[in-house]
């Protein structure tokens, strides 16, 4: 097999299949369409109740030990989960919870299992990552002094006004990155300011720390992997839900182009809407490959090279098709596209929220080069 | 032979074994690259020649019925001689029509007797296949066939013309589509198929000269041609059905195909190889930022294309779209090959602009000429554009173009 294509590797274990039919199940039934859109009002941006059932299902713990109350089926279970809440446009905050768990028991370990119990228990979660603009930059900007007292800031911290526990990603007075473990209670109101997002569904906020103390600071060797691997397994998570996003859309549109009627003929037969649109389901094809190919090179421990490309071709190739996606939904469904009440609008949305989560196309694309070029 | 996972590792360690034994050494004039290809009868005796030489080894059609002349083995035999013919960069199987068309669909269809007659001599080479589908006005659109098949007792007199026959000049037979009634309300139930001879009198086949200089197709011409009434395969009339899965077989939408090693398999490899020749603002190529991006876009969509192949095989990852990742195999597979090999030329900087005659073009044009080949297959068997269409219709089911 050749170095420059690597591993084909793909799995779907029994697990899998059984959540992607209840998740897709689950999703239809509660996250309707009228659903999606009272949320985008709401200012949680997600049902309490609906979170509640999510949680009594597991889906908190999927990823984590048995140890800690969960299923102990890794990463590779939340795929399909993810996946149809993607399709649903259904807005929870299990993947910032699921990721904040990954980044702590990848940077802690044992020690974490009281947090760790609360997340599979259902207390939602999240990482506070980026300093600014740039998920390329370092972004330890915030600092953690030898009593654990935070200064500085973080951007764009998801679903942060729900989280029980906030994973800070700053650095030590040495300047090693470290990751404190913050308490949602103990930062003030007046320091989060939440965010008017492109992607309705989605909530985030900006927090400031500043003399906030936290609960425990996590240091140590594992800490710069453990950060690395939250990046990616975002990257894939992000890619997962794309893909569910983008297979609702194409759908749309394959629905209005077998209905709508122009010059006397459904506008589907036009090879001019026709060819894009399976450039569309392709794309959403390959896309949905390389994620259920990561899902299968991800374990428990630091991820692997192959591991690596695979959550950054998935990623890249994700949110290029739902990129695509939306701005054809918009564009083929016309007058009515360019509409608040078309669903393409979600779409869109969704597409331009999705690309600048983890690096866009290009910020993976960039780092697959050296990967697979001068290995 | 069945497949257990020790007996295919044995088996992957015997064939590389052969492979490195038993792959003739490059003859000294240029071979085609692909079946559409072969212009030249020293071309046409070394290739035949090498494909006895497989299939007399026991590793073509391993897994067709030992009563025609295959192995009767698990089709994962194949996969893995197919594999290694590939990665041995060994010359192609060139009798395509014949073992990945003409061969699965008597298998599938055919009667015995068809199949006695004709399959081991495909799978040994001794009998050459072409097919009669497309004609001069009639590229894409079958349907409208116009060569006429009339029948005058036990036999059917042929009058018309088809084009891009590949193979047809050295072919000893023909997979034919002609029209046996006009008067039908469907153009499509006029359609008869034949297995029909190609060296009888009033069967004539004129090479064509192809965009990269080369030749490989033909224009047949039949003018009052004899062919046997036994020729037909299925019923008179009954033609689209049999040319439609043929085509099932020719895109790969369906396995049992003898050898998938019809082409020499140019991949990103290959491209990775030329890295090291070139420079661009007096820096390795491999350095330039541009170029990257491209190699990493082209790593992508050939990692894509492969995962997805194997995806197709787990159903529960194909509910929405049972079919789709088969009926888009020529699609994707055929337009990726054709931007890698675009950019084999466009890495050769001045260079890119010399051809295969030129003695300073990098390997002798190699790229260039893929690059022009390549449309064989984004045309052959049906345009990228068709195969949209299909797409667009059974698999998301839009409205008929």
């Amino acid at each position: 097999m050749s170095a420059i294509i690597g591993s084909k590797k793909i799995d779907f274990s029994e697990e899998q299949g059984m959540l992607l039919d209840v998740a897709r199940e689950f999703v239809k039934d509660k996250s309707p369409g009228s659903e999606v859109r009272k949320l985008l009002e709401s200012e949680a941006g997600f049902s309490e109740p609906v979170w509640q059932e999510l949680v009594d299902l597991g889906w908190t713990g999927i990823n984590l030990p048995e140890s800690v109350g969960g299923s102990g089926l890794g990463i590779a279970a939340l795929i399909p989960v993810v996946e149809s809440m993607g399709k649903g446009l259904m807005g929870t905050p299990l993947v910032s919870t699921v990721l904040a768990a990954e980044l702590i028991r990848r940077a802690g370990g044992i020690a974490e299992e009281d947090v760790l119990e609360d997340i599979s228990g259902g207390c939602a979660a999240t990482v506070a990552y980026l300093d600014g603009s740039d998920w390329g930059a370092t972004n330890t900007g915030v600092s953690v002094d030898a009593n654990g007292v935070l200064s500085g800031s973080k951007f764009m911290v998801p679903d942060a006004a729900q989280a029980t526990w906030i994973a800070v990603v700053g650095s030590d007075a040495a300047g090693d990155a470290v990751v404190a473990l913050v308490a949602g209670r103990d930062v003030a109101a007046q320091a989060q300011a939440s965010h008017a997002l492109i992607d309705l569904t989605k909530r985030a906020s900006t927090l400031d720390f500043t003399g906030v103390k936290a609960q425990r600071v996590l240091s140590g060797d594992k800490v710069a992997s453990a950060i690395r691997d939250y990046l990616l397994i975002g990257a894939l998570l992000t890619a997962a839900e794309a893909v569910g996003s983008t297979s609702a859309c194409l759908a749309g549109i394959v629905d209005y182009l077998k209905t709508r009627k122009q010059f006397g003929k459904l506008i589907g037969s036009f090879q001019a809407l026709k060819h894009p649109t399976v450039d569309i389901y392709v794309g959403m094809e390959h896309s949905r490959s390389l994620v259920y190919h990561a899902s299968s090179e991800i374990d428990d421990g630091p991820l692997s090279a192959e591991a690596e490309v695979a959550c950054r071709m998935a990623k890249a190739k994700a949110s290029d098709t739902i990129q695509y996606a939306g701005d054809r939904s918009v564009q083929f469904h016309g007058g009515f596209g360019f509409t608040w009440e078309c669903d393409s609008s979600l779409f869109i949305r969704r597409a331009a929220w999705s690309q600048q989560q983890f690096g866009d196309a290009m910020h993976h694309r960039k780092r697959l080069a050296p990967l697979l070029l001068d290995a | 032979m069945s497949a257990t996972e020790t007996s295919l590792q044995n088996f992957q360690a015997d064939i590389d074994k052969w492979m490195s034994e038993n792959i003739p050494n490059k003859p000294g004039f240029l071979l085609p690259l692909t079946f559409l290809e072969v212009g030249t009868e020293q071309q046409l005796d070394f290739l035949r020649e090498w494909q006895h030489k497989l299939w007399s080894a026991g590793f073509l059609g391993m897994h067709w019925p030992t009563e025609y002349g295959g192995q009767g083995a698990d089709p994962a035999y194949q996969g893995i001689v197919d594999k290694a013919l590939g990665a041995h960069n060994a010359p192609i199987i060139f009798n395509t029509i014949g073992l990945n068309w003409t061969g699965p669909l008597l298998l599938d269809v055919g009667t015995e007797e068809d199949r006695k007659r004709y399959i081991k001599n495909i799978l040994t080479g001794e009998e050459i296949w072409c097919q009669g589908f497309s004609e001069p006005d009639h590229g894409s659109d079958l349907g409208n066939v116009q060569t006429r098949a009339v029948r005058d007792d036990d036999e059917f007199i042929v009058n018309g013309s088809k084009i891009w026959t590949t193979l047809g000049n050295y072919a000893d037979h023909m997979i034919l589509l002609a029209r046996t009634d006009t008067s039908t309300a469907r153009k499509y139930d006029g359609l008869s198929f034949f297995l029909a001879p190609m060296k009888v009198a009033g069967v004539e086949a004129r090479p064509i000269r192809k965009v990269t200089g080369e030749y490989g197709f033909n224009e047949t011409f039949f003018t009052d041609a004899r062919i046997p009434a036994s020729c037909l395969l299925g019923d008179e009339g009954g033609g689209w059905r049999m040319a439609m899965k043929t085509l099932e077989y020719e895109r790969g939408v369906i396995a049992g195909q003898a050898s998938a090693h019809s082409m020499q398999s140019i991949g990103l490899e290959d491209l990775m190889y030329a890295m090291h020749d070139f420079e661009r603002d007096g820096a390795p190529i491999l350095e330039d930022a541009m170029i990257r991006d491209e190699l990493v876009k082209l790593a992508i969509e050939a990692k894509a294309n492969s995962i997805s192949d194997r995806r197709a095989s787990i159903p529960a990852l194909n509910t929405d779209y049972p079919f789709g990742i088969a009926l888009s195999n020529k699609y994707r597979h055929t337009e990726y090959a054709r931007r890698l090999k675009m950019m084999g030329a466009h890495v050769q900087g001045a260079q890119g602009a010399l051809f295969m005659d030129d003695d300073k073009a990098y390997m002798g044009g190699f790229w260039q000429r893929a690059y022009f080949a390549n449309f064989g297959t984004t045309i052959g068997g049906g345009t990228t554009q068709i195969q949209a269409n299909i797409i667009g219709e059974h698999v998301l089911g839009l409205p008929k173009s």
